[in-house]
This record gives structure tokens, sequence and C-alpha cells, in this order.
């Protein structure tokens, strides 16, 4: 069953066509891989998808459920979780507070239960700080629970990031960029946390990734984006040794 | 390590509270022996109105994260609302201290309100540009009381925006407030008791604000507007959450502070642009998001002007010096660094005692 459907997604800046005529299909539990050269118009369509652009084209169905133009937190909501190119964290709060944003809407209670810590907070926290410790170490993040979030090495940023989205209860998660700034051991590092949460969580991943190794290590199946367009679709294997993605990406 | 930390954040609760109850004990005992001058007793609810307002400011620069030059507008809403009401009431309720009480709930209410209102539209905006709407707001505000005529008499309340003698009143009727010159007839209901309650009162709201559910999100929404919407966190709802509560509590702190006067107006230096500023200056030098320092620089900047009054014209000259030196002492490196290395001795210190016994 398909997690996620896009069709004919297209968005305009002024002139610029920056994403046209774009399709994916997801199956559910899929590792899902985005490539392109820089400005082919990735992060575009994550942007598209999780609800920061409305797109002037197309539909976006996640889980049957449309979810085409809606806001940012609704889209949330529904079941897409992201992390971003340029990491962004919450850094004056602790690593465990971090993942406690996270499930904002997961546990909740009303606003005076809080001010008046009524038994209602108390139970709702426990169970918050339960289950971010769980999360955290899913990530081996337990030990820096206490840390502020702008003290964690660079690697650690990254896996806070994927654990603070996973906190949402996300269907479909989105990375961007995950590897970048890394090195080659952080890298297999992170291959095997993404592969962990799939199998772990059932999740299902689309991730934009320049890392070759990364991408052809873990995606089964690749989009090749290039000026906006979908180049090539396919198994990642195939879509690799495709003439035209060889020319247009990895240089021939 | 994680019990520890809860440890930890009640310890400094307790701390905060005890500074606050501390402070209200030695200085009633030395107001019973006779030690405290007559310039520093008519002191005291004027400094509990500037550190709830502080405290409150702290909530929308430091937590929230957002500028805003407009607080002393709250207050002054609160002040407005709070002695009319017990000008009103003043033949119902005769329980001075039950009439303030209730005079200082709807001061936080209507100020609540007015911050709601105004942070609808305002709350979109950022930085300085978020600065300069506030300050133009609290301006709004101080300027509209001011051509307010506010009368009653056996008929009702008597409403003109021109003078005393458009109100119409009866024989037995009475002005309330008279334009630029304020409100007038209150009965001087504010103590040191209640003050020190309504400080106790702010910290509770805000400080257990920050450690829920809400005061995370609201931090989040400081720290990184972009990731906090991205896990769903509704940016509009937490920042008026935030805006609303800090006007509500200077409100109340102005319900408050308008029952120590008999006639009060409203005036850029009590309740206009100056004392925004200077509510800032507080918030800044106690170190923003650091309520306890907020009540602390509140309490020094209010004090030291009036215990350097023999110091005549170097008054200001002290007064300014002392404000660079709590600048450089919380905010500069090297002082922070010092700071954290004392706490490190102190800690070990502590620790190797606790070994020896």
């Amino acid at each position: 069953m398909a997690m996620l459907e896009v069709t004919n997604l297209s968005i305009s800046f002024g002139g610029l066509r920056a994403v046209d005529d774009f399709n994916i299909t997801i199956k559910e539990g899929e590792l899902y891989g985005l490539i392109g050269p820089n400005g082919a118009g990735k992060t575009t369509v994550f942007n598209l998808l999780t609800g920061v652009y409305k797109p002037n084209e197309g539909h976006v169905v996640l889980d049957g459920k449309d979810i085409t133009g809606k806001r940012i937190i609704d889209i949330n909501r529904t079941g897409i979780a992201r992390t971003f190119q340029n990491i962004r964290l919450f850094k004056d709060l602790t690593v465990q507070e971090n993942v406690m944003v996270g499930l904002h809407n997961q546990i909740t209670y009303p606003t005076l239960a809080g001010i008046f810590k009524l038994p209602s907070y108390r139970k709702a926290e426990k169970e918050m700080r339960e289950r971010s410790m769980e999360l955290l170490e899913v990530f081996g993040l337990q030990e820096e629970a206490n840390t502020l979030a702008s003290n964690l090495p660079y690697g650690k940023q990254r896996k806070l990031e994927i654990a603070r989205a996973m906190a949402t209860n996300p269907k479909l998660l989105l990375l961007d960029e995950p590897a970048a700034g890394m090195n080659p051991n952080e890298t297999i590092e992170l291959m095997e946390t993404i592969r962990f949460v799939r199998d772990h969580f059932k999740m299902t991943i689309l991730l934009i990734e320049h890392d070759m190794k990364l991408v052809s290590g873990i995606c089964e199946n690749l989009t090749v984006l290039n000026f906006g367009h979908v180049l090539c679709q396919g198994e990642t294997k195939e879509v690799l040794n495709n003439p035209e993605v060889i020319k247009a990406y990895l240089g021939e | 390590m994680k019990k520890l930390k809860m440890k930890e954040d009640t310890k400094n609760l307790l701390i905060t509270y005890g500074i606050v109850i501390g402070a209200y004990i030695i200085m009633e005992i030395m107001m019973a022996l006779g030690l405290v001058s007559y310039q520093i007793q008519g002191l005291l609810v004027p400094l509990c109105y500037y550190v709830v307002l502080a405290v409150s400011l702290n909530l929308t620069v430091g937590i929230l994260g957002e500028l805003s030059l407009g607080h002393a507008g709250f207050a002054c809403v609160g002040v407005f609302s709070g002695t009319v009401f017990s000008i009103c009431m003043q033949d119902v309720i005769t329980v001075g201290w039950v009439r303030l009480v209730i005079a200082i709930i709807i001061g936080a209410v209507c100020a609540g309100i007015i911050g709601f209102l105004i942070g609808l539209p305002v709350l979109r905006l950022k930085g300085d540009y978020l600065a300069i709407v506030t300050l133009a707001f609290c301006e709004i505000i101080k300027n509209v009381v001011n051509v307010i005529y506010l009368g009653k008499d056996s008929a009702g309340i008597h409403f003109s925006m021109t003078d005393t003698a458009s109100l119409g009143l009866a024989e037995d009727g009475m002005v309330i407030i008279k334009g630029p010159q304020g409100v007038t007839g209150m009965t001087k209901d504010a103590n040191f008791t209640i003050g020190i309650i309504l400080i106790l009162i702010t910290l509770f709201v805000v400080l257990n604000l920050i450690k829920s559910r809400d005061g995370r999100a609201i931090m989040a929404i400081r720290d990184n507007l972009i990731a906090a919407e991205s896990v769903g966190i509704n940016i509009t709802k937490y920042k008026l959450m935030a805006f609303s509560i800090s006007a509500a509590l200077a409100g109340a702190a102005g319900a408050f502070y308008g029952h120590n006067f008999s006639t009060l107006n409203a005036s850029t230096n009590n309740l206009g642009y100056n004392m925004s500023i200077l509510i800032l200056v507080f918030v800044v030098l106690g170190g923003i998001g650091n309520i306890r320092g907020s009540i602390i620089a509140a309490v020094i900047l209010t004090l030291i002007p009036e215990l350097l009054r023999e110091f005549s014209e170097y008054r200001l000259l002290i007064y300014s010096i002392i404000l660079i030196g709590m600048m450089l002492f919380n905010w500069s490196p090297k002082a922070q660094e010092w700071k954290a290395v004392m706490k490190e001795r102190f800690l070990k210190k502590r620790k190797n005692e606790k070994e020896v016994q």
C-alpha cells in the first residue's frame, strides 16, 4: 500500500518553475532516496510536502488522506516529521527537553494543570520523561539527557534532530541531508541508525542525500531531480547506472 | 543522574521563593524595631510593583524571546481599571483588603484582554519592529487614559472625553477620573504584605509555566521558530499565551500600585515610556530569562538611589557606575568563567565536607 502518493506537484517562484510535475509513490516501510545536483529542487519538494510552501498544482496524499495545502502543524499531526539541512535544535533546552517538545501533541494536559501542578500534570510529565528517555536510548543519547542541545557534538545533534522528529509519532520521516558534514565513520553509524529506525519503528523514510555511499547502501528506490524535473525513477541500482543520471549528476 | 537534576530544579525553586520570604521577614522585623527610615518604608509598595513587572516582562523578553517596550502600558490598564473599581465599590465592599484583591483580579483580567488584543496583530512582527509597535501601544494607552473623564452619581456612571463639566453629574456626584489629573479618591489599601503575596503568586505562575509543556513550547519557539512549527507547535497560540499572561501580571501589579496613592495620573515616568525602559533595564541587568536575577536587579536598582541620597550630586554618577558593574558581572565572558570556577570550588568544598562527615 502506498504511504505517500504525490501527483503532478508544481510550484513557481516568480518566473522560475522550481518543481515541475513531480510524481512519487512511496510504499509503507520503504527507504526512499531523493537525489540530484545542487539547486535541483530537492529541499523545495520537502517544503512542499511539509506545508512550508503551498503548491500551485498537484496533490499530496499521505496514507489515504489529502494533505495538499494544509498548515505545517496540521501536516505534522497527520503524520509527516522532518529534519533540516542546517540543524535546527532548541539550543537552550536540554537534550531531553528537545524530545519532550516533540511529544507536545502526543501527551497533553491543560495549561492550568501545569501552573497548579495538578495530578494530571505529574502523570503526563512522568510519561513524557519516560517516553523521551526511551527514544534517547534508541539513539544512544541517554547519557547526555541533561546536556544543553547546543553542547552536543555535531553527529549527536543530527541524531537528536531525528529523535525529536520521531517523538511526533510520524508515519513518514523526511531527512534532509542527514550525513552532511559528517566524517566517514559517523556516516556509517548514521546509516545503521536510519536502517534501525526503519526496522524498529516500521517507519517509511524519504531522504535527501549527496553521499552516494549512504544512498546506495540503504535506499531501496531513488528519484533523481534535475532543474525541478524528475530525471529518473526506480530501483537504486538501475537508477545509479542510468547514463543520463551519470551525465547530469555523477559526472561522466 | 535524572533524580539529581529533578532535585536541583526543586532546590532552585525553593531558593527563589526563600529569598522573597526571607526578605519579607527581615524587613518586617527591622520595621518593628524601627530601623527602617520613612523613605524606605514608602518605597516598599513601589518595590513590589517593580519586582512583579520585571518578573512578568522576563516572561516576554526572556522566555518568549520577544522584545516588548510596552509593559508599562499594561500596568497602566491595571492601575485605572483596578482603582476605578475600588472607588465605585467603596460603599459596597467595606473591607479594604478584599476590595484590593478583587481590584487586582480585575486589573489582571483587563490588562490580559488588552494584551491579547494588542498581541494578535503585533506578534506577527519580530525584533526591533515589535519593540517599536509595543512602545507605540504603550503611549496610546497612556494618552487615551489622559483624556478620559469619568464620574458617578446616584444615576450611575458618567463618561466624557472633553471636560468635567460635560459629565453632567448630579449634586451627590463624584469625579473618578479627571483627564490628565488622573484618578482621585482611592483609599490607600496597598501594603507590603499584599505586595509580597503578589510577588509570590507571580513567581508561582511564571516558574510553573516554564516547567510545563506550554512553557517548553514557548521556549522552543524562542530557540527555533521553524523547527517548533515542524513538530506541530501552534506558534500564534503560544506567543499570545505568553504575551497575555505577561500583560495580565503587569495589570495585577498596576492595580496594586494604584492603591498606594490617593491620586495618581499617568505620566511618562510612572506609566509610560520611561517606566517601560526602567523595567527592561531590570530584566536585562538581572539576566534575560533569569527570573531570580530580575527580582534582585529590581530591588537593588530601586533601593540604591534612595540609599545614595546623602551623596546628593554624585548620586546618579554612582548609580550609573553600579549599572555598568552589574552589566559586566552578568554578561562578560570573563566574569561568567569566574562564576563557574567559584561555583565548582564551592561544590567541591561541600562535597569534601560531606565525605568527612
